[in-house]
């Protein structure tokens, strides 16, 4: 099937099976391997990717699904050389060990914090109509679809924090 | 995952022509691909519904009208929702991860199907999986499995949030056929028990498309979800309550109660909320209300737990619901 992907603002014309995922296409097709396969069942979030502003499980989408869409994956975080805000965070706060979580990691946390300043509420925000402030029990709660077998948490919750309060 | 034709139709009326016997739709396709990966569903079509314009919610009258792709998350969001129907609000917030909350509808999250291991293991024998083929979770290993509108067919459990706070909310399905006909059934008729026919799980038949949800105006202003589960984010329900009240003078008015991580289908029990009504609200009630919710739960060995927990939470919430 034909399908064009945009992604990092490159337009990918693909010829896909439609059982192929969005996570394959990046990373098998497109040669674009920072999103990672983890459980390849939307349990752990390595997948993470950014769609229209938003960030979804590449593992639990196909590609074909996508052909309007705007993606984002880890690669197209950093402005040429110059490192993302998030991402020169992660490394100020040792966010990573091994690394293979820190893509999606990255790609949650740049999306979560633009959802916050929407005002999107959380599980553990106290008042709905309320304003949203980032806590470290909002941001756990709002990275929670993102594990970290490292449990680097501590690092990643202070980045964020960091990142937040800019 | 076995191979399927992709279709991406522009109506309604084109989705259900395109869609035959074997077909499945697709929204987010959080769970159902989860599921085809596994190969639990091997639909030979999957017809995408994401340009039929079913994606807005709309104030009507006596209500509001959620579309069948609106996003989990968008709905959680809605600034009518956050302020009349809390209680869905809250329930969405407390489900599944924000990237699967992203993805996952309205519609899909109707449908989603039971986390049962046993369900999701294509080398065990699973009345729903395969019609006839036994049960494995009977006599197997349980923890996310139902106590209430079991069979001697099948335990499992229907694992949604969204649809408990739904069924307290009086939520009903708003579903459209090839004809271009429409007919909206209460939750309580859309959902099907188990019985010795675990593999029909709704009242949909082929050639039914699920176009939105209709809520009517909230029978009570006090609303509370709570969730209980293994730890403390991005897990099921062992169990959860969703509460609906209205106070006057000090008793209890109104009250619409549903229960999560208990039943084959999103519980409700209407003897609680008679119970409960025209009542003061005191810890003696309560008790009383935990009784009846857990009089018939059939507690087999793994699930025992689910009865004082219940009772707590829905103690609980009652207790937050009336202060």
């Amino acid at each position: 099937m034909q399908t064009t992907l945009t992604v990092n603002g490159t337009r990918h014309q693909l010829d896909l099976d439609p059982r192929v995922t969005l996570l394959d296409a990046l990373r098998e097709h497109i040669g674009l391997t920072g999103a990672k396969k983890g459980c390849d069942h939307g349990q752990c979030g390595a997948c993470t990717v950014i769609a229209d502003g938003r960030r979804i499980n590449a593992c639990l989408t196909l590609a074909v699904m996508h052909a309007d869409a705007e993606i984002v994956t880890v690669e197209g975080l950093a402005e040429g050389k110059t490192l993302s805000a998030m991402q020169q965070a992660f490394l100020d706060h040792d966010g990573m060990q091994c690394g293979y979580c820190t893509p999606g990691q990255l790609c949650s946390a740049t999306a979560m914090l633009e959802e916050a300043r929407a005002g999107r509420a959380s599980h553990v925000t106290e008042d709905l109509e309320g304003t949203t402030r980032l806590t470290r029990d909002e941001i756990t709660e709002r990275m929670s679809g993102n594990l970290c077998r490292c449990a680097c948490y501590s690092g990643i919750v202070a980045a964020i924090e960091k990142v937040a309060a800019e | 995952m076995r191979p399927f034709d992709y279709h991406r139709p522009e109506t309604s009326n084109d989705a259900l022509n395109l869609a035959d016997e074997e077909a499945a739709f697709i929204g987010g396709g959080t769970n159902l691909l989860d599921l085809m990966k596994l190969e639990v569903m091997t639909p030979d079509q999957l017809v995408d519904i994401n340009r039929l314009g079913l994606d807005q919610i709309d104030e009507v009258s006596g209500g509001i009208r959620i579309g069948a792709t609106v996003r989990n998350s968008d709905l959680a969001d809605d600034a009518r929702i956050r302020r009349n129907w809390s209680v869905l609000s809250r329930a969405l917030l407390a489900g599944a991860s924000p990237q699967l909350r992203n993805r996952a509808t309205t519609a899909g999250n109707l449908l989603q199907r039971t986390r049962c291991p046993y369900f999701q293991d294509i080398d065990a024998p699973c009345n729903k999986r395969v019609p006839g083929s036994g049960c494995a979770a009977i006599g197997g290993e349980l923890r996310n499995h139902a106590v209430l509108g079991t069979s001697d067919h099948c335990i499992a459990l229907h694992p949604s949030d969204m649809a408990v706070a739904m069924r307290a909310l009086d939520a009903e399905v708003i579903v459209r056929d090839a004809g271009g006909g429409t007919r909206t059934t209460a939750l309580v008729e859309f959902y099907r028990l188990p019985g010795d026919t675990p593999h029909i799980e709704t009242t949909l038949t082929p050639g039914e498309l699920i176009t939105g949800v209709h809520l009517p105006v909230p029978a009570g202003d006090r609303q509370v979800y709570r969730k209980v589960r293994d730890r403390a984010s991005y897990a099921f329900a062992l169990v959860s309550t969703a509460a609906v009240l209205r106070m006057e003078n000090g008793k209890i008015v109104s009250a619409s109660l549903a229960f999560g991580g208990l039943g084959t289908m999103p519980w409700r029990n209407e003897e609680i909320e008679a119970l409960l009504t025209g009542e003061a609200p005191s810890n003696a009630l309560f008790d009383k209300a935990g009784e009846v919710l857990m009089k018939e739960a059939e507690l087999r060995e793994g699930l025992e737990f689910k009865k004082p927990l219940a009772q707590r939470v829905l103690k609980a919430v009652l207790t937050e619901a009336t202060q």
